[in-house]
């Protein structure tokens, strides 16, 4: 038998977190963005549960800007057998009409930080299962694997329980919830290799195709629908791929003819700049914007 | 984020493929780095992370902004900004907590756990150090082997590790010196067999120039032993170590989505089991074997790291907290330990106090006594101690409230057993993780001090008074009625005949327990003794009453423990604050306002109530008489 993988531990590891939260918490609930973690992140909890269906739901908080297409992947996914999926949208943030054009960073505040609060108290989660790995953002190096959270959702980074071997302390009071990352290890590199590997669908979005752009403030950014408002612009049809996906408005892509899963990853591996660069989201606040996020009760 | 190498390029232009493959096939080796404030350890990682191409230009850029605002490097590049993370640690220029890193090289992607060196965080040092294969110690050229770097090689010895490079640092400023290097060498290695650490290499670096990190630095010329990384892509696994002991699967989950399928899902601790394999279930010790290894599709065999889902050939009984074992050769069972615990909480130890116990997947409550003794982790000397307190290292013995499936945590000559050996300490009240330790060997204790038997036996002495023996515990707030309602409770069943018996708090605190004080440990022990009593009493045939405030659920829960089912009554004599406080009968509380009176339930000392207690009196709905009435009611109909 053949020594296991750096994919194979990592795969391990995260079905082990994925199992705990489910012995151990009393209502776990699924993050589901509908990105590329995400997508790894739902195949990881398939395989961790199987045969069984999923012991948990999906919540998606939408902000009713993402693209087309991440809705056509997110109802796909919703409507499979086994799935339940809840869609939570803040209604203050609707009634108000938030929106990424005239609210700036109010927008991500209303409709994902508090958006994603409101729906763990209303449905009364206790640990919601997050796709965000550590080698992300400098912040996220040095959470936990289960992140505690306070009765106000705020992450205390000097608080922080001691996680030691593969032993986690799942226990919480009342109120108290946990913030689980079964992909805390995972470089975007393993991801796409999962991806490939495993043949996982992704939102078509990640692939090069010609798409109606502008550009604004050095970002391209794809016209997806009517309510962007143009200021005289013509959109450009231009050959791009996003690397992260979001809010359309907030969402950079990037010029590319990688339109499979090999030459993203040869592109990716050749390019020079982050992954996380083409989000505006983390620009808000200087150098410690996720880092403050986060204690506000940001994932 | 991984980016390939330099000399990779090419192949990913041509032949992504072919890489990616190669990619799949790497290792995984996860270790940690530690050093005292400023022995350049963030700078040695920022340089491994850098030369490894591990940073994109637009993390470049911003790490040449910070540089000049906060950078200590002059207008040179600071790697140490790259890697310290939260802008606390910013602001102050040290790094507070453990932060993990990945990188990779031609044949092994690495995990780096990186710790601060500062003393009051010695527990995120043996956090970062519980996950790693190998431990890299830096020391600065200039000031040799400190107090710090012995202290965490025996942190990183203490939680397993068995492999460590000493990398002499600063190697620049002491003009590539080989004889402080050698001066370097010889100080640890004196140290190192003192420890028993036996396999370690020192290598001469500069984190700030790249000497010896990726490439031979032709400024060494008298060191002819590998470079940091080529000792790492080399150094053998701990997984391989674990797939060569017995087989054992702590069980998660199980897996039971119909009547046709009954798996049993976790991740394998050690060894191997293939498809017919015998294997044991612990604790109960049935047998059987092996009928199907489940991940997404079914396996023939599964390994030490791999998580899966096994089902049996037989229905037997398994649930999460058992453990799957080699049928030939289990692991035992006990429930006295001797164990080495690292305390890591700023409340310190209170020995005799039940604390939750997590080991794999096994949740029990357990005492931990007085440490046998602490260990100086500077000078190694073993001391006297009562409890411990933050980064304190000791030896005690715990016992815990039923069996547990373990395995000693260190073993000579092959990896340490972290899923069976190693476990964490939770407060029941608040749920911190308070302490970690690992198991050094079980006790033999209960077996050794063999009970006397009574010839007249508790049923004999039930028989003769005609009555089912009970312990009816009153528990609430100063002043909330227990006294008096137990008073009454008393003369109600004297008046019909029972053989009663009531410990009041208050007057026991005169005799029995007057060496006690109000301190939380003096607590728990006053009600530990109570419950004693309570026990022998009830062991007599009486029925007991006891009014103590008890505030914590884990002492009464302990008292619960030492009764037969059904014989334990919590009675929550339920008062609001403000109601209790306003009567005051004592005077209490107007003592404790003042600050004359410390550690007062209610005002400075924390009440926990029941969660399921068995009679709950609301003393604002019904007055003393109807209580004492219903809970004699509630007594007497019980069959």
């Amino acid at each position: 038998m053949r020594a296991l993988t750096h994919l194979d531990r990592l795969e391990a590891e995260s079905i082990h977190i994925l199992r705990e939260t489910v012995a151990e918490a009393d209502r776990p609930v699924m993050l589901y963005s509908i990105g590329k973690d995400s997508a790894v992140m739902l195949h990881l909890a398939r395989k961790a549960f199987l045969p069984s269906p999923l012991p948990f739901p999906l919540l998606h908080v939408d902000t009713t800007w993402k693209f087309r297409d991440m809705y056509a992947l997110r109802d796909k996914v919703g409507a499979e057998p086994g799935i339940d999926l809840i869609v939570y949208k803040n209604p203050e943030a609707l009634s108000r009409g938030i929106n990424p054009f005239d609210h700036g960073p109010l927008h991500t505040d209303m409709w994902k930080t508090e958006g994603l609060k409101q729906a763990l108290d209303k449905y009364g989660f206790d640990a919601a299962f997050g796709g965000a790995r550590r080698d992300e953002e400098k912040s996220r190096a040095k959470e936990r694997v289960f992140s505690f959270r306070d009765r106000n959702h705020r992450w205390d980074p000097k608080r922080q329980r001691p996680e030691l071997w593969s032993l986690y302390n799942v226990r919480k009071n009342k109120g108290e919830s946990m913030r689980v990352f079964p992909l805390s290890n995972w470089t975007e590199l393993d991801v796409w290799q999962y991806i490939m590997r495993e043949k996982i669908e992704i939102v078509p979005l990640y692939f090069a195709a010609d798409r109606p752009t502008v550009e604004r403030d050095g970002l391209i950014l794809m016209v997806d629908d009517e309510r962007m408002p143009l200021n005289g612009e013509k959109p450009v049809m231009r050959k791009v791929r996003f690397r992260t996906l979001g809010c359309y408005p907030l969402s950079g892509a990037v010029e590319s003819g990688a339109d499979t899963v090999e030459a993203i990853v040869a592109e990716m591996l050749l390019t020079k700049t982050s992954e996380r660069q083409g989000r505006i989201i983390d620009k808000d606040a200087g150098g410690a914007s996720m880092e403050k996020k986060k204690q506000e009760g940001y994932f | 984020m991984s980016r390939p190498l330099e000399s990779e390029e090419d192949l990913i232009r041509h032949d992504v493929r072919t890489w990616l493959a190669q990619q799949e096939a790497k290792e995984l080796l996860r270790f940690i780095t530690c050093g005292s404030v400023d022995d350049g350890k963030s700078t040695l990682i920022g340089r491994l992370l850098y030369e490894s191409k591990q940073i994109f230009d637009d993390q470049l850029d911003a790490l040449e902004s910070d540089s000049k605002r906060h950078g200590t490097q002059g207008k040179k590049i600071d790697f140490a900004l790259l890697v310290d993370g939260l802008s606390a640690e910013r602001e102050q220029g040290i790094t507070i907590d453990v932060a993990y890193r990945f990188f990779t090289s031609a044949s092994r992607k690495f995990i780096v756990a990186d710790t601060p060196g500062h003393e009051q965080y010695t527990r995120n040092m043996v956090t970062g150090a519980s996950t790693a294969d190998l431990a890299v110690l830096l020391v600065d050229a200039r000031k040799g082997v400190l107090t710090q770097t012995r202290r965490h090689s025996y942190l990183a010895k203490l939680v397993g590790i068995r492999r460590f490079v000493l990398a002499v640092n600063k190697m620049d400023l002491v003009d590539y010196d080989e004889g402080a290097f050698d001066s370097i060498t010889a100080d640890y290695r004196a140290f190192a067999e003192q420890i028993g650490i036996d396999d370690w290499i020192a290598i001469p670096v500069s984190g700030l120039s790249g000497d010896n990190i990726m490439s031979r630095s032709d400024r060494t010329p008298w060191y002819s032993g590998e470079t940091l990384l080529e000792h790492l892509d080399t150094v053998p696994l701990e997984a391989a170590a674990d797939a060569q002991k017995a087989f054992r699967m702590p069980v998660q989950w199980v897996n039971r989505p119909n009547q046709n399928f009954r798996g049993f899902s976790g991740q394998v601790a050690s060894g191997r089991i293939a498809l017919g394999s015998e294997v044991r279930v612990l604790p109960s010790g049935r047998t059987t074997r092996v009928d199907r290894i489940v991940l997404d599709g079914d396996l023939d065999e599964a390994v030490a790291g791999q998580s899966v889902t096994l089902t049996f050939a037989d229905e037997i009984d398994c649930s999460r907290g058992d453990v799957i074992a080699a049928a030939g050769d289990p692991p035992e069972a006990a429930d006295q330990f001797e164990a080495t615990i690292v305390w890591m909480a700023e409340e310190e130890l209170l020995p005799g106090r039940g604390y939750w116990l997590k080991l794999g997947t096994q949740m029990v409550t357990a005492m931990v006594q007085e440490p046998k003794h602490e260990i100086n982790v500077n000078t190694l000397e073993r001391l006297a101690a009562k409890t411990l307190g933050l980064n304190g290292i000791g030896v005690a013995e715990l016992s815990t409230d039923r069996e547990i499936v373990f395995e000693p945590y260190a073993v000579e000559g092959t990896s340490p057993n972290k899923v069976l050996g190693g476990f964490i300490l939770i407060d029941k009240l608040t749920n911190a993780t308070v302490a970690c330790g690992m198991i050094n060997f079980a006790l033999r204790r209960a077996m050794n001090i063999h009970r006397q038997h009574l010839e007249v036996s508790r049923e004999t002495h039930s028989a003769l008074k005609g009555q089912k023996p009970a312990v009816l515990w009153f528990t609430g707030l100063s002043g909330a009625g227990k006294s008096t309602i137990a008073n009454l409770v008393e003369k109600k069943l004297a008046a019909r005949g029972r053989h009663t018996f009531l410990l009041d708090g208050d007057n026991v605190r005169h005799g029995l327990n007057r060496d006690l004080g109000f301190t939380e440990a003096d607590r728990i022990e006053n009600i530990r003794r109570v419950g004693e009593v309570a026990r022998l009493m009830a062991d007599a045939g009486l029925i007991v009453l006891t009014a103590f405030i008890s505030p914590f659920r884990a002492e009464r829960h302990m008292v619960r423990r030492m009764l037969p089912e059904g014989e334990f009554f919590e009675i929550f004599v339920d008062t609001p604050l403000a109601e209790a406080e306003q009567r005051d009968v004592k005077g209490l509380y107007a003592k404790a306002r003042a600050g004359e009176l410390k550690n007062f339930t209610g005002i400075d000392s924390p009440y926990e109530p029941p969660e399921k207690p068995e009679i709950h009196i609301d003393t604002t709905k019904v007055d003393a008489e109807e209580a004492a009435e219903l809970i004699v009611e509630k007594l007497l109909s019980r069959r």
